[in-house]
């Protein structure tokens, strides 16, 4: 049981039944993550090597446990030790990578397309850890997980997510997820956030906050990156956050079971309240957890059973 | 030397002329035009354009030669090859090399450089401002006087409007066009492609229509209230062209032109982060690229000029975001034009217009007509001979475009200059 691609670059490429093969398979590795000896030796001799030119904490530190638990070796490049800093191009770093043999190349860049870039040139395995604005398919595929486990389906389920969908990857892949796997998207934010032509992606969008998550199954908020109040995108985060920060109040007009969910980081009290954040109806540390398994299930389908 | 062309399609649009005859071409000029068997064949080399479209030298009016300053990406040499490759006599070149071409002396080094290694007519473009910084005029008076034929800022869009009110006025007071490249550099922001259903699906930042369409209405208001003559660059928006057929229709003095890419290909093209599809203005909409198609149809549009710009992988073997903008289209820009002759959409005559008689017109060069007395600069076009775009075989020093690997029916099969044969199809 493998994937039968070299790469996963994003969502979009996906197909239903591949989604579902990689959602199935996390479930059973998520096993492993319980376990006293937390290992099996699946990908023993294999090496992975993980290389970030902008900072993340739990992303990177989720793939390197991943692949450490199914044995492979992790190697890690970051951007401040790496030559991208003495204007070393992407095409010769990838280069210089493959001279060592890697099996797996695990990429986040600033630049939309960069993993694209590197698969087509590299003979190892690329997955896009988050590139630029474009995709983040293991987040969209460990929320997926996330909502399938509390829900126990994806199709019919209506998913709100609010907020920066202009700047987010995060919430490119989750639109293309959750509508492939049958679920109804709604977005809301200021209009200076939602690019032009999303409606073409498949989604609905709401006016505002309250219409975006009235009778919702999952609230998913998105962080507000500070450094965008400088740009002409919103007035104040005071404003910001009375008009698309998720409060209890809002839970009233969901679903009754309603999840919440945020890929973090969270700037509590602006996008989401602390109330929420850390109340009942929260998964965001759920959403921590799956992504172990998640990304388990996506190097064993690249790497599984290739010799 | 003299050369008789017999038996072509001769296609003269500044002289409505479409009709088989015989072209003697001596001393450098057109010395006859005549019904076959007029002009005697004794002591003359005769060329057999049987079945051949006969057209006057092409004029791409709008190219980078990028000489002086980035010989590694394309030179004066090699980009006059590639212009004589696909069937062009004469190119206007822009000022955006290193050093900026903003005066006589430059002008005249490229002038002397085309003389003396070039296979086409160089006609060099001036900048509008110093070190086209968008500060202060150029001495358009001097390269005027140098053999500079028009003013522009290419790639550096004047985003001041007094200056560009006082370029106008300046260039009208030395009967000058001033070609404008419209674009809003803070509506552009840091956008690398359109603005559209692409650019939302790929996550790369948009340049909206609305960028290239509010400094061509400016342009335009400004043409109405100095009455100089503005010419607008590679419109590529439904929108930019509604605005110059208003202009038009109000008795603007405005012309422009469009690049064969934005009547070829949409946003769809950047798909798969290809940076050959990466230019300035970006690929647009479906939508937009059929309204330019509308806009050279009905003479809204009044030239196809490719915006020939060399990059090398130095600047294209790059991530998206990172890559330069442009492509070079000398060599592929009369096959894709003539894509819309085989597909109705326009008249062989419309073609060889864009791409010779006005732009001829609106720089005021020589050529453009096969009158007898104009320069002896010839194309000869066979309108069926198919064949497949091949980078690795282009004359150009860049391989930058997107077109690689398309099949295209109708090709110059033999370039003429100013008498001598300067390229010919050798099988």
């Amino acid at each position: 049981m493998e994937l039968r691609r070299k790469d996963l670059l994003g969502i979009a490429d996906l197909t239903r039944e591949e989604i579902a093969l990689i959602l199935d398979n996390a479930a059973i590795l998520k096993e492993i993550s319980t376990r006293s000896i937390k290992k099996v030796p699946t990908l023993r001799g294999r090496t992975v090597v993980t290389l970030f030119y902008e900072p993340s904490t739990r992303t990177r530190m989720s793939f390197e446990i991943a692949a450490k638990r199914l044995s492979a070796d992790t190697v890690s490049l970051t951007v401040a030790a790496s030559s991208a800093v003495k204007g070393e191009t992407l095409a010769d770093t990838a280069a210089n990578l493959e001279a060592m043999r890697p099996d797996l190349l695990i990429i986040r860049h600033q630049a939309s397309g960069a993993p694209h870039f590197l698969a087509k040139r590299l003979k190892c395995g690329v997955i896009n850890a988050g590139d630029g604005l474009h995709e983040h398919p293991t987040q969209a595929l460990l929320d997926m997980l996330t909502v399938k486990e509390a829900k126990g389906r994806l199709h019919g389920l209506k998913v709100a997510i609010v907020g920066d969908i202009l700047h987010s990857r995060v919430a490119r892949s989750n639109i293309h997820g959750f509508t492939k796997m049958g679920s109804e998207v709604t977005v809301a934010g200021p209009a200076t956030l939602l690019p032009p032509y999303l409606d073409t992606l498949g989604v609905k969008i709401a006016p505002s906050l309250e219409e975006a998550v009235a009778g919702a199954d999952v609230i998913m908020m998105l962080r507000i990156q500070l450094e965008r109040m400088g740009q002409m995108f919103f007035s104040t985060l005071r404003e910001y956050s009375k008009q698309f920060g998720l409060a209890l109040r809002h839970l009233d007009l969901a679903k009754k079971d309603v999840i919440i969910m945020h890929p973090g980081p969270m700037n509590r009290g602006v996008e989401i309240s602390p109330e929420v954040a850390d109340g009942p109806h929260s998964v965001i540390l759920d959403q921590v957890t799956n992504g172990v398994a998640v990304r388990m299930a996506v190097m064993l389908l690249l790497m599984g059973d290739k010799a | 030397m003299t050369l008789l062309i017999t038996s072509g399609l001769i296609i003269d649009p500044a002289r409505n002329l479409e009709e088989p005859r015989d072209l003697l071409l001596e001393k450098g000029k057109v010395a006859a035009l005549e019904p076959a068997g007029v002009i005697p064949k004794e002591g003359r080399k005769v060329i057999d354009a049987q079945g051949l479209v006969v057209a006057p030298g092409l004029i791409d009016m709008h190219v980078h030669l990028r000489e002086p300053g980035e010989e590694y990406k394309e030179t004066i040499e090699t980009g006059t090859r590639a212009a004589a490759k696909g069937g062009f006599t004469g190119v206007a070149c822009m000022p955006n090399t290193r050093p900026v071409n903003d005066n006589a002396s430059i002008t005249r080094y490229i002038l002397d450089q085309a003389k003396a290694v070039g296979s086409a007519r160089v006609y060099p473009v001036g900048a509008i401002s110093m070190g086209s910084k968008g500060e202060a005029l150029s001495e358009y008076a001097d390269q005027k006087a140098a053999g500079a034929v028009a003013f522009s800022d290419d790639g550096w869009p004047v985003m001041n409007a007094l200056l560009m009110r006082r370029a106008l006025e300046y260039a009208k007071t030395f009967d000058m066009p001033v070609i404008s490249h419209a674009e809003d550099l803070a509506l552009r922001a840091d956008g690398v492609m359109h603005e559209g259903k692409v650019s939302v699906r790929l996550g790369l930042k948009g340049i909206p229509a609305a960028a290239e369409e509010v400094m061509v209405y400016r342009d335009v208001r400004l043409a109405r209230l100095t009455g100089a003559r503005l010419h607008i660059a590679h419109v590529s928006t439904a929108g930019a062209v509604a605005i110059i057929r208003e202009a038009k229709a109000a008795g603007v003095n405005v012309t422009a032109e469009t690049a064969p890419h934005y009547f070829t290909l949409t946003d769809e093209a950047v798909v798969g982060f290809d940076t050959n599809a990466k230019v300035n203005p970006p690929l647009r909409s479906e939508w937009d690229r059929l309204a330019v198609i509308e806009g050279l149809a009905d003479g809204t549009l009044d030239a196809v000029a490719s915006d020939h710009a060399p990059h090398s992988v130095l600047e294209k073997d790059l991530e998206f975001a990172a890559a330069a903008f442009g492509l070079i289209g000398l060599e592929t820009s009369l096959g894709l034009t003539l894509r819309l002759v085989h597909a109705g959409e326009i008249t062989l005559r419309r073609a060889i217009a864009l791409l010779s008689a006005n732009p001829a017109a609106i720089l005021r060069v020589p050529g453009g007509t096969l009158a007898p007395g104009s320069p002896a600069d010839v194309t000869l076009i066979d309108l069926n001979r198919e064949w497949t775009v091949d980078t690795a075989a282009f004359a150009s020093r860049s391989r930058n475009c997107p077109f690689h690997g398309w099949t295209l029916k109708g090709k110059a099969v033999m370039t003429i200059l100013g008498g001598k044969v300067v390229f010919k199809e050798t099988n």
